[in-house]
Parts: C-alpha cells; sequence; structure tokens
C-alpha cells in the first residue's frame, strides 16, 4: 500500500528513485573517478559555503557583538559574548513576538489544512471544469507576495475597505482591521490563511490521487456513506501525507515577514509582530538600524525552524521504512 | 441522476472559485476605478466606469522597475541553472562519496529564513561595496531557488534508464558530453520547472529586494510597489494596475506551464 505522495519522496532527494536505482547507479561508477563527480559538484559546494555558510557566519558574529551602524562599517564592536540573547529573552516585546508567532503559526495551519484537505476531497470528484477550476486555486499562490498583501491591505482599509463595506451592508459595524490591536493579528492570519490554501491543496490532492479508487467501491458496497468514508478511509490514509504538509507549513509560516510586514509592519504598537517580523524590524525596519539584536532574533528563529525540520527528517525516514 | 449532481458540483466549485479569486478580482477591479471614485462608500462592485488612468501612471512610474526585475529573475535562472544542474547530475549519476550529506545540508538550507540570510548578506555586501547592485540581487535571490533546484533535478536525473549512459559510455563520449547531450535534453522539462520557480521566486522576492537593494537607483518592481503605497495612499489604482502588471508572469506561468507548476509543487514543496 502505497500512501507515501510525490513530494514526499522526491523531497528527499537521491533517496526519491525507486530503490532499485540508486544501487544501479552505484555500479555505474563512471571511469571509478570520485574527482569527475567531485568536479561537477564543486560549483554547488562553492556556493553552499561563499552563500549560505558564510552569511549564517556572519550572523552568529553579529548576535555576539555590539554591533552599532557605525561599528559596523569599521569593523571594530565590542565582543559581548551572549548579551544580546539575554536582552532579546528581557525585552518587553519577547513575550508578544512569541504569542504572536505561536497564533500566527498555528492559526494559519490549522485552517489552510482544514481549508485545503475539504477542497481537496471535493474536488476529486469528476465533474465539469473541475482540473480548470482546481488550477485557478492556484493563482493566489503564484502571485508576488506584495500584490496579495496589498490587495488585502486595501480590502481591510477602515474607511474605504470592501470588507467594512460588506459588514456595514448585513448592518454590522465597520472594525478597523489592521490599525486596531484587537484585530490586526487576525487580519493577517486571514490573509496568510488564504495564499496557505492552494499549497495545502496541491500537497493533499496528490496524496488522494495514491488512494486506491477500490478502497472507496468496498466501502460503498458496505454501506458506507461519504461522511464515514472520509473518516474511516481518506483521512486515515492520508495522515502521513497531512503530517507532511503541516510541518512543512509550519516551517514556511515561521519566515512569514513581507506579507505581516506590508499589511500591519507588526502593529499596531507590538500586536502583529512575529520573531521573523521583529528580526526584521530591528535590522532594516527603523532609521537606525540594530543588527546584534536582530541576528540574535533570527538565529532563536533558525533554532524553531531547525528542530521543527528535524522532526520532518525524522518523520521522512520513518515514512519510508514503511 | 449523476448528471445533476455532476452539474451541482460543478456550480459550487464554481461558487468557491469565485470566493477564492475575489481579492484578485478585486486587485483588477481596483486598477480600473477612477480616482475619484476611489473612496465611495460603499465601493463599486463592477467597473462600471472604467479607466486606465492606474495603468498610465504604472507605465510612467514603473516601467524602469519591471525591467529591473526582468534581469534579476533571468541572471537567477541561469545562476541557479549553472550551479544546480552540474551538481545534480554528478549526486544521481556519478557514484558521489557524501551525497547523502549533500542532500541533508540542501534540505536544511531551506529551513534558513529569509530574513537571516538578508541580515548575512548586508553585512557583508556592506563591506563588499555591492549593495544596491544587481548583481548582489540575483545571488541572494538564487539562494531561495538552488536547494530545491539541485533537489528536484536530482530526483528527475536519478530516473534517467542506466543503458543509455552506458550506451553513450560505449559509444565513446566522456562524462561532460553525456551530461551536455544527453542528460540536459532529457531533463529539459525539469529544467523548466525549475527555471520557473527561480523566476517567479526572484520576481516576487521582497526581503532580499527591501534589505540589499534600498536605494539603489535600480530597484525591482516588488520595492517599486512597496515605496508607491508609502508615498501615495490616495492612488490605489495606480498601485493595484502595477500589481496587476506585476503579476503578469505569474498568469503566463500559470498558463503555459500549469503542469509543470503542480509537478514543481508537489516535488519541491516549497513556498518562500
Amino acid at each position: 500500500m502505497t500512501t507515501t505522495p510525490a513530494p514526499v519522496r522526491t523531497r528527499t532527494g537521491d533517496r526519491a528513485a525507486p530503490a532499485a536505482q540508486p544501487r544501479r547507479s552505484r555500479r555505474r561508477s563512471t571511469d571509478g573517478s570520485q574527482w569527475i563527480a567531485w568536479a561537477f559538484v564543486t560549483p554547488l559546494v562553492i556556493y553552499l559555503l561563499v552563500f549560505y555558510a558564510f552569511p549564517l557566519y556572519r550572523n552568529i558574529e553579529l548576535s555576539l557583538h555590539d554591533y552599532t551602524p557605525r561599528a559596523f562599517v569599521r569593523g571594530n564592536a565590542e565582543f559581548v559574548g551572549f548579551q544580546n540573547y539575554v536582552d532579546i529573552f528581557g525585552s518587553s516585546s519577547f513575550a508578544k513576538a512569541a504569542t504572536n508567532t505561536a497564533l500566527f503559526t498555528i492559526g494559519s495551519i490549522a485552517f489552510q489544512y482544514a481549508a485545503g484537505l475539504a477542497l481537496a476531497v471535493f474536488f476529486r470528484a469528476n465533474f465539469k471544469l473541475s482540473a480548470v477550476l482546481r488550477g485557478l486555486f492556484l493563482i493566489p499562490w503564484l502571485l508576488p507576495m506584495i500584490v496579495s498583501a496589498s490587495a488585502w491591505a486595501w480590502m481591510f482599509n477602515s474607511d474605504n475597505g470592501i470588507i467594512n463595506a460588506a459588514l456595514r451592508v448585513v448592518g454590522l459595524d465597520p472594525v478597523n482591521w489592521l490599525t486596531s490591536p484587537d484585530v490586526a493579528l487576525t487580519s493577517v492570519i486571514i490573509a496568510n490563511i488564504w495564499l496557505g490554501i492552494p499549497f495545502n491543496l496541491v500537497i493533499l490532492y496528490s496524496g488522494l490521487q495514491n488512494i486506491p479508487a477500490d478502497y472507496y467501491e468496498a466501502a460503498s458496497l458496505d454501506g458506507a456513506n461519504a461522511w464515514q468514508q472520509f473518516w474511516r478511509l481518506t483521512f486515515p490514509l492520508l495522515k502521513p501525507v497531512s503530517a507532511i504538509t503541516l510541518l512543512l507549513g509550519l516551517i514556511y509560516t515561521l519566515k512569514v515577514v513581507d506579507l505581516i510586514w506590508i499589511m500591519t509592519a507588526g502593529g499596531p504598537g507590538d500586536t502583529s509582530t512575529t520573531f521573523a517580523t521583529w528580526s526584521y524590524r530591528e535590522a532594516f525596519g527603523a532609521g537606525n538600524p540594530d543588527f546584534s539584536p536582530a541576528a540574535a532574533v533570527g538565529n532563536l528563529l533558525i533554532v524553531v525552524a531547525l528542530v521543527f525540520g528535524l522532526i520532518y527528517l525524522q518523520m521522512q525516514r520513518k515514512l519510508e521504512k514503511q | 441522476m449523476t448528471g445533476t449532481r455532476s452539474l451541482w458540483k460543478t456550480l459550487i466549485a464554481l461558487a468557491l472559485t469565485a470566493v477564492m479569486l475575489f481579492p484578485v478580482y478585486w486587485i483588477v477591479n481596483v486598477s480600473l476605478t477612477k480616482t475619484s471614485n476611489l473612496r465611495r462608500s460603499p465601493p463599486s462592485l463592477l467597473p462600471l466606469d472604467p479607466t486606465l488612468e492606474g495603468y498610465v501612471a504604472a507605465f510612467s512610474q514603473q516601467l524602469p522597475q519591471l525591467g529591473t526585475s526582468l534581469l534579476v529573475g533571468l541572471g537567477t535562472v541561469l545562476l541557479t541553472l549553472a550551479v544546480a544542474a552540474p551538481a545534480s547530475y554528478a549526486m544521481a549519476t556519478l557514484n558521489l562519496k557524501g551525497r547523502q550529506g549533500l542532500s541533508f545540508i540542501l534540505l536544511v538550507a531551506q529551513m534558513v529564513p529569509a530574513v537571516v540570510m538578508a541580515m548575512g548578506f548586508y553585512a557583508i555586501y556592506l563591506k563588499l561595496g555591492m549593495l544596491n547592485s544587481l548583481w548582489g540581487l540575483i545571488l541572494a535571490d538564487s539562494t531561495i531557488a538552488v536547494p530545491f533546484a539541485v533537489l528536484l533535478l536530482q530526483a528527475f536525473m536519478s530516473g534517467i534508464p542506466t543503458e543509455l549512459l552506458q550506451a553513450a559510455k560505449l559509444d565513446g563520449s566522456g562524462v561532460w558530453r553525456t551530461f551536455v547531450w544527453i542528460i540536459l535534453p532529457l531533463s529539459r522539462n525539469s529544467l523548466l520547472t525549475v527555471s520557473l520557480f527561480a523566476f517567479l521566486w526572484a520576481w516576487s522576492d521582497f526581503i532580499f529586494a527591501s534589505t540589499l537593494n534600498r536605494s539603489g537607483d535600480l530597484i525591482p518592481i516588488t520595492l517599486g510597489i512597496y515605496k508607491f503605497i508609502g508615498n501615495n495612499t490616495t492612488q490605489w489604482n495606480a498601485i493595484m494596475a502595477t500589481a496587476v502588471i506585476a503579476s503578469i508572469p505569474a498568469a503566463i506561468l500559470l498558463v503555459v506551464a500549469q503542469r509543470y507548476v503542480a509537478a514543481g509543487v508537489t516535488a519541491g514543496a516549497v513556498k518562500d
């Protein structure tokens, strides 16, 4: 029974090919010379060292010094050890950013996933225009973030936004979506859910394709209705795909900066600030860049992302063994 | 009976699509609205009195930014392919030792938040005087695409039949010739997928643009729109017209290459 979908397999890179393939390629060892192979990989290795490892190293270094913009240019910042990290944990923004990050990721992902799954099950049925409309659902995912974010900002506009206009039509009071401390976070979560639905739809849909149709035929013969088929069949069989969709969503939602920044800039106050936007604000958001705390927040974010990333890898390994 | 049920499903699907795409429709609607009608309450649901003044403003102010984004996008595609294609070939077919470790590093690299990379790049570029340069932005943008590209290409290339490669070897074709004349042509579709994604990510990038290219003359369109919003909160029709124009690559992608997009999503599952 193969419930492992395409994304799961291909994400693992070389383990992606059917099990026999890598073994065959190993025998195929061209001229037995490793150095030719390495010659082809060298650009990538240099690339990774120069454009990943070095910026990350610089980032760690930034977080351990006290860099002012002037020291930044001169390169003579004072080494302060973990002081920046201590400052961050003691900062008044910390608790707010932590809560917001948790609410933003969990809120976004729960609704994206639920909507994505419902749509995937719905579009699984064969009906006219099914493929075309499913294709159209991809649009929000392909639009540049600045486009979607500014569209939502305008729709959420207190005075001239369509959303408040709709509320007025049904007799409700308008809401200051982006400028009220109570709802700013909710507003960016709503926009982010909208952005994430296509991704969930596509992956879950491809997971559904791998559930054999005979199962459903057998279930129908046994008299199971659509609801029972979903809970007893679809949902359990889709679990591995679901888990990976949720974890990937988590990793990518943690990193979101642009959407929040464009819509609310993390405000008002800290009310829609997450770790990612906090880091961005410290470094680039204000007139006076504060690189050292920004780097410390950023490194904290890497650690969180890596924890979930390792869970993801662990899960993949488990799935492959099955 | 199944006919009516199918019809109902189509109607529901149409309604759902309409709801989902409403913000997209709204962008187009606002882009065609006259400035004097922008503050109307309630706003008109249809562009009854359409105007192109938003597009005129967009083109007169944002054309250089569109050009910059085009250059950055194409540069990112070329750099990504140049780094990723040979490496994928070696990892997929040349029995490279250390391949597992490299794959792991690439997976982890995808988890690094762009905001952190941006800070590192900023620190380095400041020293090297590479801020506000096209090359600097191309290099930074390519970091979004390179790990994805290697993993995707490698997965594809390891599926190329061994017999083909052995036959090439028997014909006296060297490793490089095999790569250029057999692997690359056979991988055309996956190369195309990777290129489309690399282009789209570079085109849509906001974080690197707003940190590494914030005050130069050559700003990309994402930053162009952002600054436009900042300076000009009254001309939302022009902002939305620019947004429509900036979305054209995505629209083309969706129409021309929809199956590659779906393949790419499921293969890479990456959206930054």
